[in-house]
């Protein structure tokens, strides 16, 4: 256990020093660097709402929402007289959209299926519409001037951290009810699980980690508007989660790097980039309705041999 | 006084477009358990099939509006076909998911086609008030188009699932698919027919959206097919009485929001409406309730 806990470690310190490195020397130049921070934001976003969609089964359709909760948040305390330090900012916006997430999931969670889609969707899009009304947050035409408080070091250490964490709950008691609730509602709740406190607190976790990439998104591009964070947005999460495979944490951060870079390269040409978006739902629904990778994880552990793995 | 008939009125010219796009909605999910996402696009290719037929081959009215609901109707049953039906035995989110992607599919490749921004739908029928008591409430003959055209739809649509036979076979499936099948109904043809007879008459609706507001584009059928599903459920969907009663109170309510609060709020108030019939009476208007079996 301990081994592999280094091996992980020494992995991410690895991979951080040669991508600082690159960045250093210039192979890494600010345009890839700026597709490398919407590889992280997209990884924050898709991990985060494949704890709820994948692990715990409940089919969420507003997920931009809570990101614009966090968004906001960030751009008017950092736009203050006397700002807000910026990684106070995220933290406060992870935690009004997990409250947001709370109000909007003891309600709506009691609703299954499709129908919980189209109410979540539904929230989604009625935060968006409440903020574009507040002429404070400036309307439809967003918040500017954004003062920039993130770097490629917060970029890294928040996606790290974001992914543990939901790894971490995912591999503990909390999470294996949650893939009870998803495998059986109905038999879960008969075993004695309480659905209802997971299923809100899976929404919740989600909704904060949506918050924070909202939060890093305002803090790292210095501008925002409702409009980004519309329903079209939550698909963009949707697609990279189903094309990794619902359920499947490593899945989600491989199909987010894939498709962020597919999305650079079609930057040009936006429709055509949502023509192959919305190839891929159908054609992975119609062969592969479990997403590229099912429910498997690709694990480091399994890819370097590494003794004393068998009690892992 | 005045003020409150004529947004009546206004409503229910709304509100016959949310019926009329949400009866396919019920239709669908009645038989299949879907939300057809598509359903909302098929009313913006409606739109647009009557704009070629008007601008290119220089039809009228009704003639457009008979090409435009004859192509959605096959774009409908293609749809069904191709997409959905590969998964009428997979979990019904996979259906959902795949409906997402064939609604983007279909804004999209309307972009690329006909490029993204908005075109002006060709006036068909010369405009014309009328004022009512003494000018106080003002009557737009495109409003009693639009209102007649959907009031004979409903009443052919009525004709058809209540004395045809293809109808007793539509409402023999949505009671029970196995059964209906072991009766020797045609299931594959009953479902194709329900996808036609829906996706027709989104595609008048959409016909009928651009002959009044006389604009039109690809992502024009984003919201309203939200809200005409949002009309389905309020009304208890996979009833067609609850569609239609939806639609009018959905196009009625958001009048009255804009009229007397903000136009702003008219989409939120839509979806708050939505939130609230799912939390205390998910089966709508005139739904019953069923227990959820193991």
């Amino acid at each position: 256990m301990k081994k592999r806990f280094l091996v992980y470690s020494a992995f991410i310190i690895v991979l951080y020093l040669i991508i600082t490195l690159l960045m250093k020397i210039g192979i890494i130049d600010d345009y890839i660097k700026l597709n490398l921070f919407l590889i992280m934001l997209n990884i924050i976003l898709a991990v985060s709402l494949n704890l709820i969609n994948g692990i715990t089964g409940q089919f969420s359709l507003g997920h931009a929402g809570f990101m614009a909760i966090g968004a906001y948040t960030t751009a008017v305390l950092a736009t203050l007289e006397k700002p807000v330090p910026f990684y106070l900012t995220v933290l406060i916006g992870g935690i009004l959209a997990m409250i947001c997430g709370l109000i909007i999931g003891l309600p709506v969670l009691r609703l299954r299926g499709d129908y919980l889609a189209i109410a979540t969707l539904g929230f989604g899009e009625i935060i968006r519409v409440i903020i574009q009304n507040i002429d404070y947050l400036g309307g439809a035409s967003g918040i500017s001037d954004i003062p920039q408080g993130i770097d490629w070091t917060g970029y890294f250490v928040f996606t790290v951290l974001s992914v543990v964490v939901i790894l971490n709950i995912i591999n503990s008691s909390f999470g294996r009810a949650m893939i009870a609730i998803r495998e059986d509602e109905i038999a879960a709740e008969a075993m004695g699980i309480n659905t209802t406190l997971y299923k809100v607190l899976a929404f919740m976790i989600g909704a904060f980690f949506a918050g924070v990439a909202g939060s890093i998104y305002s803090g790292s591009f210095g501008f925002i508007q409702p409009d980004m964070f519309n329903f079209f947005k939550s698909i963009d999460i949707l697609v990279i989660v189903v094309l990794g495979g619902l359920g499947s944490i490593s899945g989600s951060i491989i199909s987010a790097i894939v498709l962020t870079i597919i999305s650079a390269l079609l930057q040009d040409y936006p429709a055509v980039r949502m023509v192959l978006y919305s190839l891929i739902l159908i054609i992975i629904m119609l062969f592969r309705p479990q997403g590229l990778m099912g429910t498997k994880e690709i694990r480091l552990s399994k890819l370097i041999p590494i003794g004393g793995e068998k009690n892992a | 006084m005045s003020t409150l008939i004529q947004q009546l009125i206004n409503g229910i010219t709304l509100g016959s477009i949310y019926a009329l796009i949400s009866l396919g909605y019920t239709m669908v999910y009645g038989i299949i358990k879907l939300i057809n996402f598509a359903h909302g696009d098929i009313f913006m290719v409606g739109a647009y099939i009557a704009f070629l037929s008007v601008t290119y081959l220089k039809l009228g009215l009704i003639p457009s509006l008979l090409i435009s609901m004859i192509f959605c109707s096959v774009l409908g049953i293609l749809i069904e076909k191709l997409a959905y039906k590969p998964l009428r035995n997979s979990p019904r989110i996979a259906a959902l998911i795949t409906a997402i992607g064939v609604s983007l599919l279909l804004e999209n490749l309307m972009q690329i086609i006909m490029g993204a921004d908005s075109r002006v739908f060709p006036r068909l029928v010369a405009e014309k008030n009328y004022h009512l008591f003494q000018g106080r409430i003002v009557v737009n003959n495109k409003q009693i188009y639009l209102l007649v055209i959907t009031v004979l739809l409903m009443i052919i649509l009525n004709f058809i699932v209540k004395k045809t036979k293809i109808g007793k076979a539509m409402r023999a499936v949505s009671q029970d698919m196995d059964a209906a099948r072991l009766m020797g109904i045609n299931v594959d043809t009953t479902i194709s027919y329900t996808f036609a007879i829906g996706s027709a008459l989104a595609a008048a609706a959409g016909v009928l959206v651009g002959l009044y507001y006389n604009t039109i584009n690809p992502l024009m059928g984003v919201l309203p097919g939200l809200k005409a599903f949002i009309a389905a459920v309020f009304g208890g969907i996979g009833i067609i009485p609850g569609a239609m009663l939806g639609g009018f109170s959905l196009g009625i309510i958001e009048t009255l929001v804009s009229g007397y609060g903000s136009s702003m709020y008219k989409d939120a108030v839509a979806f708050a409406l939505l939130i609230l019939i799912l939390i205390i009476k998910p089966s709508g208007l005139l739904g019953k309730n069923i227990k959820e079996k193991v």
